[in-house]
C-alpha cells in the first residue's frame, strides 16, 4: 500500500497504561495493510486493526524516544515509544491514513476472506431472515399485514422494503403519513405481542411545527390503536427531553398534539440526543483513563460524565415501554426526532424485555438485525466508518450493548448469553470486518453488494457460541411469564469495566467462575455420556444373559454400580479440574503490577545511605 | 433484673409485617425479654406456610413510632372517656431499623397497643443500660469529684466488681499525672459506660440461648494462641511463648498467652509494656513461612513531648532483626496524627532510638469519620429516589470505598514487606486494637492460604479480633440507624464512644477479595454476611465483651455457646462453603485501583433501598429475615 513507509520497528517498547513505574515490553512492531502488529519477547502478539484506529497522537520526543499513543474504538489505549523519531513519524503518518477509509470498498470487509465458499456465504447470509422472525411474532395476522409500499424504497429510503403496518392502513394513508414524518419514516411495526395482541411501532418525528396537521398521519395512528382489540389507547413516546421536542418545532419538525390525535397518551422520556451523549462518553474515557485515580475523583469523574445517568434513561424507557404493553395491553409507538438512535435502542431493548427469545443468541442476532440494521441507524456514521462528519459520531449502540450488560448482571439466568458475545458484536460493530454493519441502511447495503462481496458476522459468531454461552442459563427460568422486570434504581447500574477496560487485564478478577462452571458442565456432559454408554453396554450384557438374571437386575435400584467404578475416561488420581489448567493460573495476581507497590520500588531500588531511604518516607508520608 | 415486667404489652394479634421487597406477612406479635417474635397464621392470608420471624430485640438499632387517626384519639385527662375504648379503624405502625441494616415496619391494630409496643422495645432495648447508669452514677460521682480521691482505693474498689471497669480504671490512672479535670469527667463517662456494659452482658441473649444440638462449653477453641504457636515452633525456635500477661496484668486487652521473641526475659517485657500505650507491648501476629519474616503488633510507643525513651522496648523490637537487617514499621496514622500524639502522651518510634526499622505512614480512617462514613452510605443506600447523578454523588461522598481501597492496600504493603521485601514489619496505630487489627488480619488473608480456608479463617478471626482485644462490645454497640437520635440525646458529659465499622471493613476488603479471587477462599459470602449479624446482635457469645479479660470476668465461655461450634456443625457448615473452592498455595495480590472496587451489594443489599423485585419463600423453621438477602436473580 501506498500509505506504508515503514513496515518493521524493532526494539519498540509497549508501556503499562496503568503501571506508575513505567513497566513495559520490548519488542517489534509491524505494520500490514490492514492491521498493526506487536510482538514481544515472550512472542505474545498484539493486533490492532486500522479500522478500529480513533486517533493516533505522537507526544514530544523523550530520552527513551518517541511516544506514540493509540487510541482505538474498542476502548484499547496502547502506548508505544519508538526509539528513533523517524521511525515513530513514519508510523505515524501511515496509520493516520490508513484508519481513515474514504471508500466502502476500501473496508475491510471487502478484502476479508474466511476461506467459506459462495454457498456458505449465502447461507451465511440467509441465517438470519426477518419474514422468519414476523412470522414468529404472529404477523401477518387479522389486524397486521405486509405492506408492499416501501418495495422500492419510494417512499423511504431509510427503511427496509418489507414493513408491517395495520391492515386499515391504506396505501394513500401511508403516503400521506410519511409526508408528515421526518425522512419519510412513518409508523410502523417494531415487535407484536402475541398475547396481548399489542404492538411496538416505530417512527419519526410529525413535521407539525406549531400548529400543521395531517390527517392522513392521524388515520394511522388510529389505525395503530384499532389494530389492538384488548386497549383502544394507545401511547406515544417521544424519547427526547420536552425542551429538545419543543425547539425542534420551530424548524417545522416537533411532536404529536394530543387534541389532534385520538385515544392517545403522550409522553416525554427524556434521552439525551447523540451530541451529549459523544461528549458524555469523551468524559467518561478520560475519567477511566487517568493513572492513579483515587476511588472519589473515579466516582465524581462518573458522576460528572453522566454515562450512567444516560443509561439509566434509556432502561427506563424501556422499562416504561414495556410496562404499558404488559401491563395495560396498550400499542404504543415511539418515536425520537429521526427515529434511528433513541428509537432503536428503546424499541429493541423492549422487546428484549418482554420476549425471551431476545435473550439468546439466535435471537439476539435476530434482535440486532430488526430494530437497528434493517431500520437503518447510521452505523456508517455513528461507528465513523469512512472520514466523515465527527459530528455525526456517537456511541448509540455502545449504550445499548451496556444496557443489556445491566440487565445480564441483574439477570444472571435469564440471558443465553455472556459479557464476552457483547464485547464482540461491539468489537465488530467498529472492525468493518464483516458486511453486516456497513453502511447506514438497507438501501445502501443492496447498493453495495454486500451479500456478495463481503461476509456475514453471525455464522461467525454461531460457529463459536461455546464462547459466548452463559453457563447459569435457564430456559426455564420464570417460566409462565417471559417478561423482566428490572429495577432500575441507579445503584443497580455500575460501571462496565469489563467494555472500558477490557484490555487492561490487571483490573480483572483474577479468577474467571464462568470459566470454571464452563469447563465443568462440559466435564458433566462428558460423564454422562459415559455413563450412558455403559448402561447400553449393560442392556446389551443383560439381554445375553438369561432372563432370570435379567429380571434380578431390573429389580434392584441401581443396576449397574459394579461397572461404573471404574469410568473409561476418569482415571481416579487425576483432580477434576487439571492444576495446570490455563483457567486456573492467576493472571497478573503479581505484587508488582499493581498500585500499591510504587513506594516499595522506590525503597527496594539499591540504597546507599539513610539520606536516600529519608526521601521515600517523605513520599510516603505526604 | 427481668424485664418482663417492664413489657406493658406482650402479645397483639393480627399484626401486619412487611419488609422491603417481600410480601407483607400477617400474625401474632409477642415480645420477650430478648425477642421480639411474629408468627403468621398458618394458612390463612394464602400464606403457603407459617413463617416466624425472630428478632433479637438487640439487634434493633432504631424504633421509630407513628399513629394513625390521631384526630380521634382523646387524650384521658381532657375528656374523661375510658381509655379502654378501642376506637375502631385506629392503627399504628412502628419502624424497627436493625442494626444489620434491615428495616421491618409493624402494623399494628389499636393506637394504644402500638404505643405500648413500642415503648416495651424501647425498654428492652435500653433498659439495661439505664439501670446500670442509674445504679452507679450517684456512686461514681459521689466519690469521683475530689480529685485528689482519684488514686486512691474508694472508686477502685468500686470497680473491682466489675472487669471491664477495671480495665479501665488502670489504663486511666497510669496515665493520670497528665490528666486534667475535663478529663476526668470523661473517665468518669468511660467508667460508667463500662459498668453498664458489664451489667448488661450477663443479661444479654446468649447467656440464656441453649440451642439442642450443642453442649455448653464445647466448641469454644482451646487455646488458639498456643495452637499458633505449635505451628510457628516447628520451624523457628526464635519465638516463645509467654505467660507474662497470666492474670491480665501487664496488658489488660492481651489474652494470657502472647508469642514473643525467645532472646527476650518476661522482666523486659514487662518494661517494654510500660512504655506502650493500653500495655499493647510487641507481640507476634504472623510467621511468614516461606522467608521466615514476621509480622508484629502493638500500641504506640508512648514517648510524649519529651520524647520518652525506653532501652527494653527497643531491644524488644532489635531482638527481631539480624545484624543489618531493615524491618518496616507500618503505622496507620498519617505523619502529623502520630506527631500530634505525642502532646497526649502517646507518638511514634523515633528513628535516632531504632535505627533498623523504618516508618512507614498509611492513614486509615477511624473512630467517628468511619462511622459516619457508614452511616451516609447506609442513607444513599436506603435511598431509592436518588437520581444516578446523586447517587454517585452519595457513594462518593460517604467516601466508604475509599476506606475499603485504604484498608486493601495498607494491608497489601504489610504483604508486600514480608513476601518481597523479607523484611519483618510492626504494624501499630494508637491504641492498637482496631486498625492495627485490620490490616495485620487482611495481610494474613493475603500471605497465607492456611487463613482462607474456612477453618483458618476462624481461627484468625479469633486470634486477630477476638483474643488480640478488639473491643467488639464498645464497638458493635450501635448501628448506621440510631445515629441521629444520638446526636439528640446524647448528654455532654456522656459522650458515646465512637463507634468504629472496623470489623465490617475488614469483611468487606475480605469479600473484594472473594471477588478476584473467587476460587481462594473456602468460604462464602454468607459466612462474611453471618459474621457481620452476629458482631451486632447475636445468640452466641463469641463476640461479647472487649477482651479475653472481660470474657473470663463474665465466664462467657462457660455460660454461652460459640458460634464456630454452631458453623461447625456439618449442616451450618455446608451453608457457607464456597463450591468452588480450590487450595491456591499462591499469594493473592488483589487489584487496588478504583474500577476494581465494587459496593459489596450483599452488605449494603441489606438495606431496603437495594433489594430487588424478588425473594424466595422461605421455610416455617427459617429465620425470616435472615431470608431477606438481596440475591441477584
Amino acid at each position: 500500500m501506498e500509505h506504508i513507509r515503514t513496515t518493521k520497528v524493532e526494539h519498540v517498547k509497549l508501556l503499562d497504561r496503568f503501571s506508575t513505574s513505567n513497566k513495559s515490553l520490548t519488542g517489534t512492531l509491524y505494520l500490514t495493510a490492514t492491521h498493526l502488529l506487536f510482538i514481544d519477547a515472550n512472542q505474545r502478539e498484539t493486533w490492532i486493526l486500522h479500522h478500529h484506529i480513533a486517533a493516533v497522537e505522537k507526544l514530544p520526543l523523550t530520552t527513551s524516544g518517541c511516544p506514540l499513543v493509540i487510541q482505538c474504538k474498542n476502548f484499547r489505549i496502547v502506548h508505544f515509544v519508538v526509539p528513533r523519531e523517524r521511525d515513530c513519524h513514519d508510523i505515524y503518518n501511515s496509520l493516520l491514513q490508513l484508519s481513515k477509509t474514504a471508500k466502502y470498498e476500501d473496508l475491510y470487509a471487502f478484502s476479508y476472506n474466511p476461506k467459506q465458499n459462495e454457498s456458505e456465504q449465502v447461507k451465511g447470509w440467509q441465517l438470519i431472515d426477518l419474514a422468519e422472525e414476523y412470522k414468529r411474532m404472529g404477523v401477518p395476522n387479522d389486524y397486521w399485514q405486509l405492506s408492499d409500499a416501501n418495495r422500492d424504497y419510494k417512499i423511504c429510503e431509510t427503511y427496509p422494503r418489507e414493513l408491517y403496518v395495520p391492515r386499515t392502513a391504506s396505501k394513500p394513508i401511508i403516503v400521506g403519513s410519511s409526508k408528515f414524518r421526518s425522512k419519510g419514516r412513518f409508523p410502523v411495526l417494531s415487535y407484536y405481542h402475541k398475547d396481548k395482541k399489542a404492538a411496538i411501532c416505530r417512527c419519526s418525528q410529525p413535521l407539525s411545527g406549531f400548529s400543521a396537521r395531517c390527517l392522513e398521519d392521524e388515520h394511522m395512528l388510529q389505525a395503530i390503536s384499532k389494530a389492538n382489540p384488548s386497549n383502544r389507547y394507545m401511547y406515544v413516546m417521544d424519547t427526547r427531553p420536552k425542551l429538545n421536542a419543543m425547539a425542534n418545532r420551530a424548524a417545522g419538525k416537533g411532536y404529536e398534539n394530543e387534541d389532534n390525535y385520538s385515544n392517545i397518551r403522550f409522553q416525554f422520556v427524556g434521552i439525551e440526543n447523540i451530541h451529549v451523549m459523544r461528549s458524555s462518553l469523551q468524559k467518561l474515557l478520560e475519567v477511566s483513563g487517568t493513572k492513579g485515580l483515587s476511588v472519589n475523583d473515579f466516582l465524581s469523574g462518573l458522576e460528572n460524565s453522566g454515562w450512567l445517568r444516560h443509561i439509566k434513561a434509556v432502561l427506563d424507557a424501556a422499562v416504561f415501554l414495556v410496562k404499558a404493553v404488559a401491563v395495560e395491553s396498550a400499542s404504543v409507538l415511539v418515536h425520537c426526532s429521526d427515529g434511528w438512535d433513541r428509537t432503536s435502542q428503546v424499541c429493541s431493548l423492549g422487546a428484549l424485555l418482554l420476549d425471551s427469545y431476545y435473550r439468546t443468541i439466535k435471537g439476539f442476532m435476530v434482535l440486532i438485525e430488526k430494530d437497528w440494521i434493517s431500520f437503518g441507524h447510521k452505523f456508517s456514521d455513528r461507528c465513523c466508518q469512512l472520514d466523515g462528519d465527527p459530528k455525526e459520531i456517537s456511541p448509540v449502540f455502545t449504550q445499548f450493548l451496556e444496557s443489556v450488560w445491566n440487565l445480564t448482571e441483574q439477570f444472571p439466568q435469564a440471558f443465553e448469553y455472556n459479557e464476552a458475545f457483547l464485547l464482540q458484536i461491539h468489537e465488530h460493530v467498529h472492525s468493518c470486518q464483516f458486511g453486516n454493519f456497513l453502511g447506514n441502511c438497507q438501501k445502501e447495503r443492496e447498493e453495495l453488494k454486500l451479500k456478495e462481496k463481503t461476509y456475514s458476522l453471525w455464522p461467525f459468531l454461531l460457529d463459536e457460541q461455546k464462547k459466548y454461552q452463559n453457563p447459569l442459563y435457564k430456559p426455564s427460568f420464570s417460566p409462565n411469564l417471559t417478561l423482566l422486570e428490572p429495577n432500575t434504581v441507579s445503584f443497580n447500574f455500575k460501571f462496565w469495566r469489563n467494555m472500558y477496560h477490557q484490555f487492561d487485564r490487571s483490573m480483572h478478577p483474577r479468577q474467571s467462575v464462568y470459566d470454571l462452571i464452563m469447563d465443568m458442565s462440559e466435564q458433566n456432559k462428558q460423564l454422562e455420556e459415559d455413563i450412558k454408554q455403559l448402561e447400553a453396554k449393560i442392556k446389551q450384557k443383560s439381554g445375553q444373559s438369561d432372563a432370570v438374571l435379567l429380571k434380578e437386575r431390573q429389580q434392584s435400584a441401581h443396576p449397574a454400580p459394579v461397572m461404573l467404578k471404574t469410568p473409561p475416561c476418569f482415571k481416579k488420581d487425576q483432580p477434576l479440574i487439571p492444576l495446570n489448567d490455563a483457567v486456573r493460573t492467576i493472571e497478573g495476581s503479581n505484587a508488582a503490577d499493581n498500585r500499591y507497590s510504587e513506594f516499595m520500588e522506590e525503597l527496594s531500588k539499591a540504597e546507599p545511605a539513610i539520606v536516600s531511604l529519608e526521601y521515600g518516607v517523605a513520599r510516603m508520608t505526604c | 433484673m427481668e424485664f418482663s415486667e417492664l413489657i406493658k404489652t406482650a402479645t397483639v394479634e393480627s399484626v401486619l409485617l412487611s419488609c422491603a421487597g417481600q410480601p407483607a406477612v400477617k400474625g401474632t406479635l409477642c415480645i420477650t425479654s430478648h425477642h421480639l417474635l411474629l408468627s403468621s397464621c398458618p394458612g390463612g392470608e394464602g400464606q403457603p406456610s407459617a413463617v416466624e420471624l425472630w428478632l433479637l430485640i438487640r439487634n434493633v438499632d432504631a424504633v421509630e413510632k407513628r399513629v394513625q387517626n390521631v384526630g380521634w384519639y382523646q387524650p384521658p385527662r381532657s375528656s374523661g372517656s375510658p381509655r379502654g375504648n378501642r376506637l375502631a379503624g385506629s392503627s399504628g405502625t412502628i419502624t424497627l431499623r436493625c442494626k444489620d441494616l434491615k428495616v421491618l415496619q409493624l402494623e399494628i391494630p389499636g393506637m394504644e397497643e402500638c404505643l405500648n409496643i413500642a415503648s416495651s422495645i424501647e425498654v428492652s432495648r435500653a433498659g439495661v443500660q439505664r439501670v446500670g447508669r442509674s445504679r452507679w452514677l450517684p456512686t461514681v460521682f459521689a466519690l469521683g469529684l475530689p480529685l485528689t480521691w482519684v488514686n486512691t482505693q474508694p472508686l477502685g474498689c468500686v470497680c473491682t466488681g466489675h472487669p471491664s471497669c477495671q480495665t479501665l480504671w488502670e489504663e486511666a490512672r497510669m496515665g493520670f499525672a497528665e490528666r486534667t479535670f475535663p478529663a476526668f469527667l470523661q473517665l468518669c463517662s468511660a467508667v460508667l459506660q463500662a459498668l453498664s456494659s458489664v451489667d448488661s452482658v450477663m443479661m444479654m441473649y446468649p447467656f440464656f440461648h441453649r440451642p439442642q444440638s450443642l453442649r455448653l462449653e464445647e466448641g469454644w477453641p482451646r487455646l488458639p494462641i498456643e495452637q499458633h504457636f505449635q505451628q510457628i515452633a516447628t520451624k523457628t525456635t526464635q519465638w516463645r511463648l509467654s505467660d507474662v500477661n497470666q492474670d491480665f496484668a501487664v496488658c489488660p486487652t492481651y489474652p494470657p498467652a502472647v508469642i514473643v521473641p525467645a532472646a527476650v526475659s518476661e522482666e523486659t517485657l514487662r518494661r517494654a509494656a510500660r512504655f506502650r500505650q493500653g500495655g499493647r507491648f510487641p507481640v507476634l501476629s504472623y510467621y511468614h513461612t516461606r522467608n521466615g519474616t514476621v509480622m508484629l503488633r502493638s500500641g504506640q510507643p508512648l514517648t510524649g513531648p519529651n520524647r520518652k525513651r525506653c532501652p527494653e522496648d527497643e531491644m524488644l523490637l532489635g531482638s527481631v532483626l539480624d545484624e543489618g537487617e531493615r524491618g518496616f514499621i507500618i503505622d496507620t496514622r498519617s505523619a502529623q496524627t502520630a506527631k500530634q500524639a505525642r502532646m497526649t502522651g502517646g507518638g511514634t518510634e523515633p528513628k535516632s532510638s531504632y535505627p533498623q526499622w523504618k516508618r512507614l505512614h498509611r492513614p486509615l480512617e477511624r473512630g467517628r469519620p468511619l462511622q459516619e462514613s457508614f452511616i451516609k452510605l447506609v442513607e444513599a443506600c436506603n435511598d431509592a429516589s436518588l437520581g444516578m447523578d446523586r447517587w454517585l454523588g452519595r457513594l462518593g461522598g460517604c467516601r466508604w470505598l475509599s476506606h475499603v481501597k485504604a484498608a486493601l492496600s495498607t494491608a497489601c504493603l504489610a504483604a508486600q514487606c514480608l513476601d518481597r521485601e523479607e523484611s519483618c514489619v510492626l504494624v501499630h496505630g494508637a491504641e492498637g486494637t482496631d486498625t492495627t487489627l485490620l490490616v495485620t488480619a487482611l495481610a494474613q488473608v493475603i500471605l497465607d492460604p492456611g487463613c482462607r480456608t474456612l477453618k483458618g479463617f476462624q481461627e484468625l478471626l479469633e486470634r486477630e479480633w477476638i483474643q488480640a482485644g478488639h473491643p467488639f462490645h464498645l464497638r458493635c454497640a450501635r448501628s448506621a440507624y440510631s445515629h441521629a437520635r444520638l446526636k439528640q440525646e446524647a448528654p455532654p458529659l456522656l459522650p458515646f464512644p465512637a463507634k468504629k465499622k472496623l470489623s465490617l471493613l475488614f469483611l468487606d476488603c475480605v469479600w473484594q477479595l472473594s471477588r478476584q479471587f473467587p476460587f481462594s477462599l473456602e468460604f462464602s459470602e454468607g459466612l462474611l454476611l453471618t459474621l457481620f449479624d452476629n458482631a451486632y446482635a447475636s445468640d452466641y457469645g463469641t463476640f461479647l465483651c472487649n477482651n479475653e479479660k472481660e470474657r473470663c470476668l463474665c465466664k462467657v465461655k462457660e455460660n454461652t455457646h460459640s458460634l464456630w461450634a454452631w458453623l461447625d456443625q456439618p449442616e451450618e457448615r455446608k451453608k457457607y462453603l464456597n463450591p468452588l473452592y480450590s487450595p491456591n498455595l499462591l499469594v493473592i495480590w488483589p487489584s487496588v485501583e478504583p474500577q476494581s472496587i465494587q459496593l459489596w451489594q450483599g452488605m449494603a443489599g441489606a438495606a431496603p433501598g437495594l433489594s430487588q423485585p424478588t425473594w424466595t419463600a422461605c421455610s416455617s423453621s427459617a429465620c425470616f429475615p435472615s431470608c431477606s438477602r438481596t440475591q441477584p436473580r
